[in-house]
């Protein structure tokens, strides 16, 4: 049965808006330029889009709005909410819409000035039994590691090296709004927020807006850039809220994982590029041991050692990540972006060689929802 | 009522009780329709021993003069299930996974009724 997605639809074109800090800019406007870019990438129109799958912050009515503003009148629209797993999965629905014939031309979009407008991130009212205790975002994320650190040893050290890998790539993206030189001593020593998670374990608040053009595999041949394929797509959930996540060393990543991987038809090792939406450090140790790389309990030392940092063995969030890129409100959209651009071969000086096979991977709520896609370049059909 | 304004009033009396499934015996929380285990909608209030051991914990860092740091801490009940508290009566950095507590109702009928721990008499703090 799932089989019948793999490489039905590439992703055609990709745009980033200007982001980091874009004072006077609205989440509209921001939106906007995304998908001018976009288009401009992949040589199609704007009245070429006949299918919107949008999320926008702070607005109720995302996809009407995006409607609006970019006056489209499409033929399938999704808005559904998954907080910033929200994209990834939006990989799956147009895929689907498109293989069906319900459309031709997928926008997927997102936009936010969640640090300028200082209008806080991820959708979230308050969640009863936890808001009333004064737990916020990173709270849930901070009690996951410490259950981590207690079952597994892992220690603050090993959440540093995320830290200090993703600032390594960070300075390899001349966009990246954090370059700073970061090491695990300055990770170690910075302010506290929700231990045992530090203000760099946290991601960024920037100013941001993705978009990405979606067509049929037959299609994407005939467009200026090389398609990027769908390979595989999954996505499950565990809780809304983190007192009812049964175990919380494991994330339904390790259930969107092995299905994104059996419909592309691989297994982890065939991957080349990892693009984890990296919330807080202990995220990216999570995904590592729930997609496979390594055991569960083993991701601490095997990230260590700069082994995803530039330079080692795997590659993960190769664009500086949500931690030192980019993390406008929602992340999820850029994990395709930047996985489309280094299965391009177009990442500049943070390009992996020879990329062929990556993973584009999207976590929503407090670890809630995962959604794990595999996307392929021209070699992988 | 629905259950969580049954579980709210139960509170408001000094009573700690939660849903028990008739069918597959498990405890719920929070206070639901039906079970979320089995689907059962057989369920019965029973009070609970409001004995729980922390399942993990975080200190989380506040200015000093909005109140200062304070904890959040998961606290699996002794019937099984799990819930978001504060551990209280004791610096928050010092509670620990493992930890013995005793429920303990909070709140009042403005802000509405909540469960909150302190450690229980004669465990070892460490």
């Amino acid at each position: 049965m799932g089989e019948s997605l793999r490489a039905q639809t590439a992703i055609a074109g990709i745009g980033l808006s200007e982001f980091g800090e874009v004072a006077g800019w609205s989440h509209l406007e921001l939106m906007a330029q995304s998908v001018v870019r976009a288009l401009d990438d992949c040589g199609l129109k704007k009245s070429d889009i006949d299918g919107v799958f949008a999320m926008i912050e702070p607005t109720s009515l995302p996809v009407p709005a995006v409607c609006e503003y970019l006056r489209l009148q499409p033929k399938v629209m999704e808005g559904t909410m998954l907080g910033g797993s929200s994209f990834v999965n939006f990989l799956q629905w147009a895929a689907l819409s498109i293989t069906a014939g319900l459309c031709e031309v997928a926008l997927i979009t997102y936009g936010s000035n969640a640090r300028s407008s200082k209008v806080r991130p991820g959708g979230f009212a308050a969640i009863p039994y936890e808001t009333e205790y004064g737990a916020r975002l990173v709270t849930s994320y901070a009690l996951a590691a410490a259950r981590h650190m207690h079952e597994y040893g892992t220690t603050r050290e090993h959440l540093a090296e995320v830290a200090v890998a993703a600032r390594g790539w960070a300075q390899k993206n001349p966009k990246a709004f954090v370059q700073d030189p970061l090491t695990i001593e300055d990770a170690l020593s910075a302010r506290m927020i929700s231990d045992p998670l530090g203000l760099n374990d946290c991601c960024l608040i920037t100013d941001g807006a993705g978009a990405v053009i979606m067509v049929s595999a037959e299609r994407a041949i005939n467009l200026p850039q090389q398609p990027t394929y769908l390979l595989g797509v999954a996505a499950e959930h565990s809780h809304q809220q983190i007192a009812q996540m049964a175990d919380l060393t494991v994330t339904a990543a390790a259930r969107s994982g092995p299905r994104a991987f059996e419909m592309a038809g691989i297994s982890p090792k065939d991957v080349d590029v990892l693009e984890l939406y990296d919330a807080f450090t202990i995220n990216t140790l999570l995904f590592l041991e729930d997609l496979g790389f390594c055991k569960k309990g083993e991701g601490g030392p095997f990230l260590s050692g700069g082994r995803i940092a530039p330079g080692g063995d795997l590659p993960v969030n190769t664009n500086g990540g949500g931690l030192s890129c980019m993390h406008p409100g929602m992340y999820g959209i850029f994990t395709i972006i930047e996985a489309v651009e280094q299965l391009r071969g177009a990442a500049g000086d943070r390009q992996v060689a020879n990329a062929n096979i990556a993973i584009a991977h999207g976590n929503g709520g407090t670890l809630s929802i995962q959604v794990t896609s595999v996307l392929g370049g021209p070699d992988t059909v | 009522m629905g259950p969580e304004e049954q579980y709210q009033a139960h509170l408001a009396e000094g009573d700690i009780k939660l849903q028990r499934c008739d069918n597959c015996h498990a405890t719920i929380f929070y206070p639901r329709v039906l079970c979320p285990d089995c689907g059962s909608t057989d369920l019965e209030w029973q009070t609970i021993s409001g004995h729980g051991e922390v399942y993990s914990t975080t200190t989380t860092r506040r200015r000093p003069d909005r109140g200062g740091d304070f904890n959040i801490s998961l606290v699996e009940l002794s019937e099984g299930p799990r819930l978001l508290s504060h551990v209280e009566n004791i610096e928050p950095d010092r509670v620990e996974i493992g930890m013995k507590v005793q429920a303990r109702i909070s709140g009042g009928e403005e802000e509405g009724y909540r469960l909150v721990f302190d450690p229980m008499e004669g465990a070892d703090h460490g």
